[in-house]
């Protein structure tokens, strides 16, 4: 079941016009920006689809413009998005796709600054609802049947037991989960789905661990 | 976690409650949130809608310049004239209108089930409200009624134009609005999925075609045709009139009727509407030049 609850039906409260191109859109790059963890200096957005051959009348620009400034699907600043990241200095490059995405509202995402950098893929599935796909080129393979988060951290000793010591103390069971790294104590990956939600206060309890660098709630 | 109109409805006979208790207990369930959280939270959308009617009612425009001030026109014609398709009809008409045009200008609303097709549940709403003066508690329930069969849609089929064309959005949404306006006037959940099934099939085939890419034209106007044919399928699914074809089965209809739609007419603004010649040169004229 890809919608669980009665809110991604009768919700999200947005601002128009499209929930599909533009509260969808604006959550694939806020959850790019909690990924990255800061506002990036720089983002190249390459829009597939319905979303490369109508981006401009939906808003969906300034949608993951907005996102990725963090803001919410409501927020009115959402449609001056792109004036404000101009103002702060943030490079922005849209460019449109021929390619045939396997979902018809597919956006790739790359941000970054000085020090890091951040990929992703990420689908916006109808009523303001959206997945991430791929991350730095890992396959998420997300189920989106689950709640799921992301756990950015060290490759360390110890950052797997913490996270999953957390979620058990809230008794929420884990149903899948996949450990993923590109190079041996460097920067390293958990896709966790869960049988249970999990609270904000959670994430910001799981942040706090040791190594682990960023937590991003990708499905409810 | 019922998975179908069918499931839903045996769910309400067997424990002997609505659709719209039902919703609110699966909801509590799956979000492990207590009852009074999940009411709080549609309460926040049901204002949303409420603010967006009244300011669509006061009269808005797009930016683009496409569309808007038509509620105005419609509620100015009511009061002056007697309308041939009655007040109700019409008011639940230009409510829905109002709402698309509030989306439009890039304002507040709330997506029911996407903000294309916000206006159909709200209009209705708030016109059927006038005649059968629920409680705010009712107007709530309204809401979980309709997002109960949204849920069925959105998870058996599609509630995005993008991936089944329009008939998964202004259908999905008149559909809903349908089973909704049956539980609050007093009808069985039988009668709300007859509802439900007779104004989506009605909508099967429809294309999602905007002009410019704008979800303004057909799209505001789409939102009327909605509002009004669920007031209709309401009224005959509480006359006992029923679908042929069972719910579940109209559902599983439109997802391949989208599946078969070519892409064109998929929210990409390159067939029907959008590629008519007056289509054209609206989108010349938005982008300055042809896209």
């Amino acid at each position: 079941m890809k919608y669980r609850s009665v809110f991604d039906i009768i919700g999200p409260i947005m601002i128009g016009p499209s929930s599909s191109h533009t509260a969808g859109a604006a959550r694939i790059g806020r959850m790019a920006r909690k990924l990255f963890g800061r506002e990036p200096k720089w983002a190249n957005i390459h829009l597939y689809g319905s979303f490369a051959s109508t981006y401009k009348g939906h808003g969906t620009d300034v949608a993951i413009i907005g996102g990725l400034l963090d803001f919410d699907t409501f927020d009115t600043r959402i449609s001056e998005s792109i004036n404000i990241a101009n103002e702060k200095g943030m490079k922005i490059n849209f460019i449109e796709e021929d390619a045939v995405p396997e979902h018809p509202n597919t956006a790739k995402i790359h941000i970054g600054d000085d020090d890091a950098s951040l990929e992703l893929v990420g689908i916006s599935i109808g009523g303001g609802k959206a997945e991430i796909t791929e991350l730095n080129g890992f396959d998420l393979n997300l189920s989106g049947h689950h709640p799921a988060i992301l756990v950015l951290h060290n490759d360390r000793f110890g950052a797997i037991a913490a996270v999953t010591q957390i979620l058990a103390k809230y008794e929420i069971n884990i149903g899948r989960m996949e450990v993923s790294r590109r190079e041996q104590g460097k920067e390293a990956l958990m896709v966790i789905e869960t049988d249970q939600n999990i609270d904000v206060q959670i994430i910001t309890q799981l942040e706090k661990e040791n190594n682990i660098l960023q937590v991003v709630k990708v499905s409810e | 976690m019922f998975r179908n109109v069918k499931e839903l409805i045996e769910l309400t006979e067997s424990q002997h409650i609505s659709i719209s208790e039902v919703m609110i207990r699966q909801e509590m369930k799956v979000t492990e949130k207590s009852r009074e959280k999940v009411m709080e939270q549609m309460e926040a959308n049901l204002e949303v809608m409420e603010k967006a009617v009244e300011d669509g009612l006061k009269g808005v425009q797009s930016r683009s310049g496409l569309t808007g001030g038509d509620a105005v026109l419609i509620q100015k014609y009511m009061q002056e004239k007697e309308p041939l398709s009655g007040y109700l009809l019409l008011d639940a008409v230009s409510k829905a209108v109002a709402t698309n045009e509030v989306n439009a200008a890039m304002g507040i609303i709330c997506a029911t089930p996407t903000a294309g097709s916000a206006g159909c549940v709200p209009g209705t709403l708030f016109a059927v409200k006038e005649k059968l003066k629920p409680t705010r508690e009712q107007m709530v329930r309204y809401l979980f009624t309709a997002g109960a069969f949204g849920q069925v849609v959105a998870n058996n089929a599609s509630i995005s134009g993008a991936a089944g064309g329009c008939q998964a959005e202004v259908g999905s949404a008149a559909g809903m609005a349908a089973a909704a306006i049956v539980e609050m006037a007093g009808g069985t959940p039988a009668q709300s999925a007859e509802a439900m099934a007779i104004t989506l099939k009605n909508t099967l085939g429809l294309v999602c075609d905007p002009v410019a890419g704008l979800v303004e034209v057909p799209c505001v106007k789409r939102n009327a045709m909605g509002a009004s044919q669920a007031i209709v399928s309401a009224d005959m699914a509480l006359a006992g009139v029923t679908s042929r074809i069972p719910c579940d089965e109209v559902i599983d209809a439109m997802f391949k009727i989208g599946q078969a739609m070519p892409t064109s007419l998929k929210e990409t603004a390159q067939g029907g509407l959008a590629a008519t010649p007056t289509g054209k040169r609206l989108a010349e004229m938005i982008y300055g030049s042809s896209k």
